[in-house]
């Protein structure tokens, strides 16, 4: 499904290196997990991933079932069965959530030469999807996040991933901010989505969200590289020992 | 000690500009009117050589060049045909007024008359020296002379070819829609328009079309108590013609006036609004979008005085500028003494699409009451990067997801049309010219 290889990557204004041959291969219907210590390139991955500008990749590939990755538009990406669920999903004033949703769902579709959703299919969709995730009718017809609680923007999220049903889900500290009861909606959400055809890569600092979104591979990212893989039991260790002992080991 | 002798370069240019002003008038014949209309004609014409024609030099024209709208014969406009949209308000079942040129056009119009309200065209109000309009034509221009002056509104006081005369008695269900359509490229079209909302009647006036290659246009609206306005308006999408626009409104206790401009294309419009609040309980809310790409230069100068306390004044200008487009905003609310707990609120933002779009923006709050609320704020930007990357993000293409930003912008504008057809069809134009331009 998604394979990045050997992924450099620098801040365009600093001219400063954040990723330094990173490499790692999500299969199809697998839950990859990234944790990794403060500054280690964790939010640079999942930016680089949907396409964000500042961003200069000057090595390496990342490609999504065998098309490449980085040669895409953010919204081609996103055609292609790219989502990313952001850590701080921005304000957008005066657009509503429907419309946006509505336009976001069409447009993929057109780009896919799929025929458009009828709006009645599509607000029975999003109902059923809403309803779900604990998300009232009036949080729909607000604009865009405008005056969401930072639970209801990560839910909001969630609906975005599940009606367009994206096929590799990025999943960008999507815990940070939450309640144990909110992170438990939000998991439930994604694990609803769990299915063969659909993978998903969470990047996370702690190991709480992994209890409800259990993992089947678990990635430590630190100084922009990969440096351990291994299973759920891997999240555990952080979880208990901190990052330095992992460290250590690496360095030895 | 010396005696004062010499004329200050001040007086000189003052006296220099007079001058020039009557021989610019000199050739002006005034149309032939009923007797109590051109007594009004002559007293505009008489106050307009009292203070000249305006100047680029003249504060209050400091971010406009008056060039165009002084000039003896208009710039020529190429006419332009939009014929790619569905007619203007066509849905809207309304009495509809017609002018090609500035001219009437009968064929093309409704026939005049209406339930609740009384109305005519200018150049046939009667004789009769008791005529209800007669107390207020030239009345509400004149009385915005002062503090600033607006020659290009007495010199439409007095040179009006025609206009509509509308007196509303009743609640009227029917919008009075004023179409000007244009046929020649160096037309000129001078309108005025007298409206008396009598007490308790709510009328909705719609004005469009390009009008000439130069328009100049006056409204003059006395609102008694309790009366209610709706006006909106829609520029027409001719690139090159120029046009200067008056409204003044004199609100009474409670009444309610709410206008909009949409304004896309024009090389050159200057729309002006003076608009007093003297009955308890007012409430003015005026709005405009305007969007240009290139050769647009579009300046908004509203002038708001609370004299009773308790009203409500609401401005909200929208401006999108594309390629070298330029947006003015002159916008003052004047609290009086009197008008304790006045509520007045003015915005005013321009998006700029790129690097050479220019909003110039003036502000002012003066306020003299101590119990008021009274806020504005005038804002330029780009586009937010972040909005736009969530959008695209989530498989919106880039130009739609402007679009998509750019109609959210002007949404608040556009908030302020209460009626649903009316503004559905204000979208629907904005959605088109972001469709032709938004990009």
């Amino acid at each position: 499904m998604l394979e990045i290889n050997n992924l450099h990557v620098e801040l365009e204004d600093e001219d400063k290196a954040i990723l330094k041959g990173l490499s790692l291969k999500v299969e199809a219907g697998k839950v990859h997990a990234i944790m990794g210590p403060n500054g280690s390139g964790k939010s640079t991955l999942s930016y680089v991933l949907s396409g964000r500008d500042g961003y200069e990749v000057t090595q390496g590939t990342a490609t999504l079932d065998g098309q490449d990755l980085l040669d895409l538009e953010p919204e081609e990406r996103a055609a292609a069965g790219l989502f990313q669920a952001f850590q701080y999903p921005v304000e957008i004033p005066g657009v509503g959530n429907m419309t946006f949703l509505r336009t976001a769902v069409n447009s993929q579709r057109k780009a896919r030469g799929e025929p458009e959703m009828s709006s009645g299919d599509f607000l029975k969709l999003v109902r059923a999807k809403a309803k779900e995730l604990n998300i009232d009718a009036d949080m729909l017809k607000r604009p865009v996040n405008v005056g969401f609680s930072g639970g209801e923007k990560k839910r909001n999220e969630i609906l975005q991933m599940s009606v367009l049903e994206p096929r590799m889900c990025i999943l960008d500290e999507t815990d940070s901010g939450l309640d144990v009861d909110a992170m438990k909606l939000v998991a439930d959400g994604v694990n609803a989505l769990r299915s063969e055809g659909r993978s998903f890569l969470v990047i996370t600092h702690y190991q709480r969200l992994l209890d409800h979104i259990k993992p089947d591979v678990v990635h430590i990212l630190a100084d922009g590289r990969i440096v351990k893989t291994g299973g759920p039991e891997l999240a555990i260790e952080v979880e208990t020992n901190g990052y330095a002992d992992i460290l250590a080991e690496v360095a030895a | 000690m010396t005696t004062a002798s010499a004329v200050s370069p001040r007086a000189a240019r003052f006296a220099a500009r007079l001058k020039d002003t009557e021989a610019h008038l000199s050739s002006v014949t005034l149309p032939a009117s009923a007797a109590w209309l051109m007594r009004a004609r002559e007293a505009a014409m008489e106050r307009l050589k009292g203070m000249g024609m305006p100047e680029k030099r003249d504060e209050y024209w400091r971010y406009t060049d008056p060039a165009r709208f002084v000039s003896s014969a208009p710039t020529p406009a190429e006419v332009f045909v939009a014929d790619d949209e569905p007619v203007m308000f066509g849905g809207i079942e309304r009495l509809s007024l017609v002018f090609v040129d500035g001219v009437f056009s009968p064929e093309q119009s409704d026939k005049i008359e209406g339930e609740g309200l009384e109305i005519e065209r200018l150049s046939e109000a009667g004789e009769a020296d008791i005529h209800w309009a007669k107390d207020l034509y030239g009345t509400l221009e004149a009385k915005a002379q002062n503090p600033v002056p607006r020659p290009l509104a007495a010199l439409n006081t007095a040179t009006a070819t025609d206009g509509v005369l509308i007196r509303v008695t009743g609640r009227v269900s029917r919008p009075v829609s004023l179409v000007y359509l244009r046929s020649d490229a160096n037309a000129e079209m001078v309108l005025h328009h007298v409206v008396r909302v009598e007490e308790g009647g709510e009328v909705t006036l719609l004005e469009n079309g390009p009008g000439a290659a130069r328009v100049s246009t006056v409204l003059e609206a006395d609102l008694a108590d309790r009366a209610t306005l709706h006006h909106v308006r829609a520029m027409g999408r001719d690139h090159q013609r120029a046009g200067c626009t008056h409204i003044f409104a004199r609100q009474g206790a409670e009444s309610h006036f709410r206008s909009f401009t949409l304004s896309v294309n024009g090389a050159m419009v200057r729309n002006e609004m003076v608009v007093w609040l003297e009955g308890e309980g007012g409430v003015v809310h005026l709005a405009g979008a305007a969007m240009g790409d290139g050769d647009f230069h579009n300046d908004d100068t509203i002038f708001v005085t609370h004299t009773a306390p308790a009203c409500e004044s609401r401005q909200v200008y929208k401006k999108v500028l594309y390629h070298g487009a330029v947006g003015v905003f002159q916008g003052k609310i004047l609290v009086e003494q009197s008008a304790q707990l006045t509520d007045g609120y003015q915005k005013s933002q321009a998006l700029l699409m790129d690097e050479s779009g220019q909003f110039l923006a003036k502000p002012e709050l003066e306020i003299h009451a101590d119990d008021v609320k009274c806020s504005h704020g005038s804002t330029s930007g780009e586009l937010d990067e972040d909005h736009l990357f969530y959008l695209r993000a989530r498989g919106v293409p880039e130009d739609d997801a402007k679009r998509l930003l750019v109609t959210a912008f002007l949404g608040e504008s556009l908030d302020e049309i209460e009626d649903h057809d009316l503004a559905n069809d204000i979208r629907l134009r904005l959605a088109g010219w972001l469709e032709r331009h938004g990009e």
